[in-house]
């Protein structure tokens, strides 16, 4: 297929389609709310469902209702619009049915503003509702990377039975790239899905529930799902690495539109001789924390610098991975304010500085 | 074996052989069989499914003989929506206190009432909330005593308990509505009628239908059996008067 020009925001939608993600539930909110609008005339198009519901509380239930079906669903919506779905996003990790939400995200909390943020990193990633459960949790940078990860979001979820989340700022959804999409999504097989509501015909009746009332039933459950976790951080971590070498005197860790700031920053700067590498997690859940480790312990870097939009999630993720081997840095704009690559140049060169003045101190 | 004798009463199919975590004297037991009796006569069980709330009927799905989903507190029509839209081959039925249903799941059951989906809520109301002990429900009758009334129900704190079946019938596309009881033989007759209606009115695709059965909850009335169903008859059914509300097609049974 050809490149076309796209809004993020309408791009994820018919990403979702390609990959048989044909039924949605919605509730509208900024700045996702294109994605309700074009698979409002979407759907019926592909034979698909399309249901604005009351509320994010009541179509997040849809889902776990939808999801029962054993058919591939999905949402999407925006921060304040997230927190009202846990409830639902909690129970379908329990009974682990397989759906993808999708966040666009904007500054928090509370009402907070529309603008691109990244503060629900610690939401999206530590499990934001009740109970021992994680979400996988996948972050483009780039509209096209958005389409792919919303596609392999619905493998994953069937693959795992688990809720799976692609976090995007408010600028992977509004701004607009050529993608390409392909003619048919092609996947790996999947298992059978044996627990898929679909009437007691010929078999004995299927419960899809959360509840275990046996404390001993509800712990080896949650053992389940972890052991359920810990296979997705073998499998499934994904992260990418931009003008990582030897020379780096700085590792940035950054994720999604952030991250592209970041690499138009590098370039910049390395015309002024100054080696930075960029690593940028794909996936928050698993996180790449032993690859994290692996280039931050290596002998050239000297300063790992986290950059989020955020006062500062994802960097208790890098200091864990770092395990107090390298000094890590933290900078950040909050409230939807995107930083600017000269901004991150002036932090760089900040930290550079620093560091040539210790050495003419010793 | 006497080939004469005939089997006049069993167990149905839609029904499991488990014994009930019910109380003695709560009519949760008899509705779940109503409710499994329509569904054996409408020879459904193979492809419905049921929504259980949270609540004393939280383990309805250990009941029931046919596919089942647990839903949160409330959040039943909204489950059943979502399966339903993705499956309007098969027969959805929600089964909900009072609690679930009008104060945490009120915004649920309205719009989905309102949207008209094509699901059948059979709507347990025993005017208060029975798994967590006995606290206020929306239900609750003026004067009541509970846990968190001790005093008895106070209009002037807590408003006058809700008729939920007059509430729904405001709206204009629900298409069945009925109040029944099942303190009396002659009330379980009737309230089976309505619930095998409600069933039929959503095989015919013709829109939502709910049933509110009037229930007893001895054990947090502070009531014997006999007691409690006099007492349901004596002040609930004065301020939930019986009967229907809303039966869009009834022209068509002529």
């Amino acid at each position: 297929m050809a490149k076309i020009l796209m809004k993020g925001n309408e791009a994820i939608a018919e990403a979702a389609i390609k990959a048989g993600g044909n039924n949605y539930f919605c509730y509208p909110i900024t700045p996702q709310t294109e994605v309700a609008e074009y698979l409002a005339k979407r759907m019926p198009e592909v034979g698909g469902v399309f249901l604005q519901g009351e509320s994010e509380l009541a179509v997040a239930n849809m889902i776990f209702g939808a999801a029962a079906t054993g058919k591939r669903v999905f949402t999407t919506s925006s921060s304040p619009g997230i927190s009202l779905m846990q409830e639902a996003i909690s129970y379908m990790a329990g009974a682990e049915l397989p759906c993808v939400i999708v966040n666009i995200m904007r500054g928090g909390p509370g009402l907070g503003g529309i603008l691109p943020a990244q503060s629900d990193y610690f939401q999206s990633v530590k499990g934001g509702g009740h109970g021992d459960y994680r979400l996988l949790v996948l972050a483009p940078s780039t509209v096209q990377e958005a389409v792919d990860l919303m596609m392999l979001s619905f493998h994953l979820a069937d693959k795992y039975s688990n809720p799976v989340m692609m976090i995007g700022d408010g600028m992977i959804g509004q701004m607009m790239e050529p993608v390409e999409f392909p003619d048919v999504y092609e996947e790996p097989e999947l298992p059978e899905k044996t627990w898929a509501i679909t009437g007691a015909k010929g078999r004995k009746p299927r419960v899809v529930r959360s509840l275990f009332l046996d404390p001993n039933k509800l712990e080896n459950n949650s053992w389940h799902l972890y052991d359920k976790y810990e296979l997705m951080k073998k499998n499934e971590v994904r992260f990418e690495k931009y003008k990582v070498n030897d020379k780096n005197e700085i590792l940035i860790v950054s994720y999604g539109t952030m991250a592209r700031i970041c690499q138009t920053a590098i370039d910049e700067i390395e015309k002024e001789g100054v080696s930075i590498g960029l690593f940028r997690p794909i996936s928050l859940f698993p996180f790449p924390q032993d690859d994290i480790f692996t280039e931050a312990s290596k002998k050239n870097i000297k300063n790992v610098l986290v950059i989020e939009m955020s006062t500062g999630q994802m960097i208790e993720d890098v200091e864990r991975a770092v395990v107090g081997k390298k000094k890590v840095t933290f900078f950040g704009r909050t409230g939807g304010i995107v930083p600017s690559p000269e901004e991150v140049i002036k932090k760089i060169k900040e930290m550079v500085s620093k560091k040539s003045k210790t050495k003419k101190k010793a | 074996m006497n080939t004469d004798e005939k089997t006049i009463f069993a167990r149905p199919e839609g029904m499991t052989d488990i014994v009930t975590h019910y109380c003695p004297g709560c009519t949760h037991g008899i509705i779940h069989r109503l409710a499994a009796e329509a569904i054996d006569s409408l020879g459904i069980r193979e492809n419905t499914v049921g929504v259980a709330p949270v609540g004393c009927s939280v383990l309805a799905y250990n009941y029931f003989n046919c596919d089942f989903l647990e839903s949160p507190h409330g959040r039943a029509p909204a489950i059943a929506t979502g399966f339903k839209r993705l499956r309007p081959d098969m027969i959805v039925f929600t089964y909900q206190g009072d609690g679930d249903l009008i104060s945490i799941g009120m915004s649920e059951i309205m719009h989905a009432a309102n949207r008209g989906e094509k699901l059948t809520a059979i709507f347990v109301n025993n005017a208060i909330y029975g798994m967590t002990g006995g606290q206020m429900a929306p239900t609750t009758l003026q004067g009541q005593i509970t846990s968190t009334c001790p005093s008895g129900r106070d209009l002037n704190e807590t408003g006058h308990p809700i008729r939920m079946t007059e509430l729904l019938s405001g709206l204009v596309t629900p298409m069945y509505l009925e109040r029944v009881s099942v303190h009396s033989p002659k009330h379980i007759i009737q309230a089976k009628k309505a619930i095998r209606k409600a069933f039929q009115y959503q095989i015919d695709n013709k829109g939502f239908s709910l049933v509110e059965v009037l229930s007893t909850c001895p054990t947090n009335w502070g009531q014997t059996p006999n007691e409690s169903t006099d007492w349901l008859e004596g002040n609930m059914i004065p301020y939930y008067p019986l009967g229907c509300f809303k039966d869009s097609f009834a022209d068509e049974d002529k």
